[in-house]
């Protein structure tokens, strides 16, 4: 399909339906036409958002740097609260993912032992676990970073093992031909060969890190952004629900637009590197 | 590195070399009774339609597929597994596309643990004499064809191997590449005077480039004659002498190709 024209009106015609989606929402909010507790306006959002994101006491010096004033509100808390669980959860899944993916994906000896106990474990999703860290690890962030760390702990190692076994095989035989030991081989051939692959399954993995941490905020903690919808859900507060939501998808983006860039990085040799 | 051999030994000593490959199908036999030697400083290339089992020989020497009978010596040493005596440049390149060509091209000298400055000198040296200097820290997908086996050679060549052994290595280049190529590769040679031991279909680029040229049966593969090509270098494809050893080899390539026209599609072409 062919986009004509210049940027400024390429820009307006990408911003024309979300901006008449808002203006219809809050027209009809406006008018009375539903309870603003089943959908309140936009703009009501707006100001819940500000509310929510802004420091709650005036700056004073004494109590720290204005840096750290402008992020005494509630929602910097709350993000980074679920930023630092997503991205502790994730490292102990990482760390446990790609050694074992990459041993199963070489040696065909632990590939058999380990295969399947992975396949009977892995369908199982990580929020069918939570009543079961609730009882092994209690409330708070331990069951948190144990769910977490499951959501993504399957997704880079299923990759790992396949990147392995589709490493193609003239690399492997150059590399003998140059003189390369098993150790070189593994840790200058294989392991970049399979770095697309790997890379794939690191994003996938991040994703349901992200997905697991507010669900388990919901459930089995009582801070960071997923606690705070349902918490404000519990007052009807449905524009700082809201106003939640729209804070959780830009964390989200702004993951995937860093994941997306540290690809293209590390692949910058690859030649169909997505993104 | 031909003089540091055994007096007079050959650099690669073939014997009643046998293979057979068992697959779903059965068994198939790709070569048989094959005796070949190949003396020091020699480029021999060996030459036959697709599947008349060329490059299973090739890895056979290699030491990627040993033989199920039969003898092979390269180096004075009975081979057994790949190893850096026994170069090896491949058809697709075989770079590995996460280094740059200058990675790449030390990547040998860094198995080898020449110490990193000596390793700069050789890559220098190497990149220089192949014309890559400005295109050292680009990686493979960013080079044209010719320009990644240019970078193949100069990765063998760094490891200073005795002996290289070339799987159709200018088989999936345009017709003016692969000339320049083919000159590259003599002035190599000459300079270098390795061990060349070339797999083609082309019988033209095994005239062009050849001492001896050891034409192939088709399945089983066995030598069906080889033919010594005498003629000066640079060698001018235009001239009679090439012609008429041309239309000779050519003769005994469709001989090959017509006993099994039925099995295969394609194969030798004079290019």
């Amino acid at each position: 399909m062919k986009t004509a024209g210049s940027s400024a009106t390429r820009l307006a015609r990408q911003l024309l339906v979300p901006a008449i989606v808002l203006l219809a929402w809050e027209g009809i909010s406006r008018a009375g036409w539903v309870s603003p507790i089943i959908l309140p306006a936009p703009s009501q959002v707006l100001v819940r958002w500000i509310d929510y994101a802004r420091p709650l006491a005036p700056y004073d010096p004494a109590e720290g740097s204005r840096l750290r004033w402008i992020f005494s509100g509630e929602l910097p808390h709350d993000a980074l609260a679920s930023l630092i669980r997503v991205a502790g959860g994730f490292a102990v899944g990482l760390v446990l993912a790609l050694p074992l993916g990459l041993l199963m994906g070489a040696k065909p000896m632990v590939y058999e032992l380990m295969n399947p106990l992975v396949q009977i474990v892995r369908p199982i999703p990580p929020i069918a676990f939570i009543p079961l860290a609730i009882l092994w690890f209690g409330l708070g962030n331990p069951p948190a970073f144990f769910l977490i760390s499951l959501g993504a702990f399957f997704p880079i190692l299923m990759n790992t093992i396949a990147g392995v076994r589709n490493v193609d095989a003239i690399y492997v035989r150059a590399a003998r031909n140059l003189g390369a030991s098993e150790w070189t081989l593994f840790w200058r051939v294989m392991v970049p060969a399979a770095m697309p692959y790997i890379l794939a399954g690191v994003r996938i993995g991040f994703g349901v890190a992200f997905i697991v941490v507010i669900v388990a905020e919901m459930i089995a903690v009582n801070s960071g952004l997923g606690y705070r919808i349902l918490e404000a859900r519990e007052y009807f507060w449905s524009d700082k629900v809201i106003a939640g939501m729209i804070s959780i998808g830009l964390a989200g983006l702004g993951i995937d637009v860093g994941m997306n860039r540290l690809n293209a990085w590390l692949l910058r040799w690859h030649r169909g590197v997505e993104g | 590195m031909a003089a540091a051999l055994a007096g007079g030994a050959p650099a690669i000593q073939v014997r009643g070399v046998r293979k057979v490959f068992s697959g779903s199908e059965g068994e198939v036999l790709a070569l048989d009774g094959i005796d070949l030697d190949v003396e020091p400083g020699e480029l021999v290339c060996l030459l036959g339609p697709s599947g008349c089992g060329k490059s299973t020989l090739l890895n056979a020497i290699a030491g990627f597929s040993p033989p199920t009978s039969g003898s092979i010596v390269a180096n004075g040493r009975a081979v057994t597994a790949p190893g850096p005596d026994r170069a090896m440049v491949f058809q697709e390149y075989a770079l590995f596309p996460w280094m740059t060509v200058e990675k790449n091209v030390a990547f040998g000298l860094e198995m080898a643990k020449v110490p990193a400055r000596e390793r700069r000198e050789r890559v220098d040296a190497l990149l220089a004499m192949l014309n890559l200097r400005e295109f050292r820290d680009r990686f493979p997908k960013d080079l044209s064809g010719g320009m990644r086996q240019r970078v193949a050679i100069a990765r063998v060549l760094a490891i200073d191997s005795p002996m290289l052994l070339m799987d159709e290595p200018f088989g999936a280049l345009d017709a003016l590449t692969r000339r320049n190529l083919q000159d590259e590769l003599l002035r190599i040679w000459a300079k270098l005077r390795k061990t060349i031991v070339f797999v083609t279909h082309g019988i033209e680029e095994s005239i062009y480039l050849a001492d001896r040229v050891v034409v192939m049966t088709y399945r089983p593969g066995t030598v069906k004659r080889i033919v010594p090509v005498t003629l000066p270098r640079p060698r001018d494809p235009a001239a009679p002498e090439f012609n008429a050893l041309k239309r000779e080899i050519s003769q005994m390539v469709m001989e090959e190709q017509a006993r099994h026209a039925q099995a295969e599609v394609g194969g030798a072409t004079a290019d």
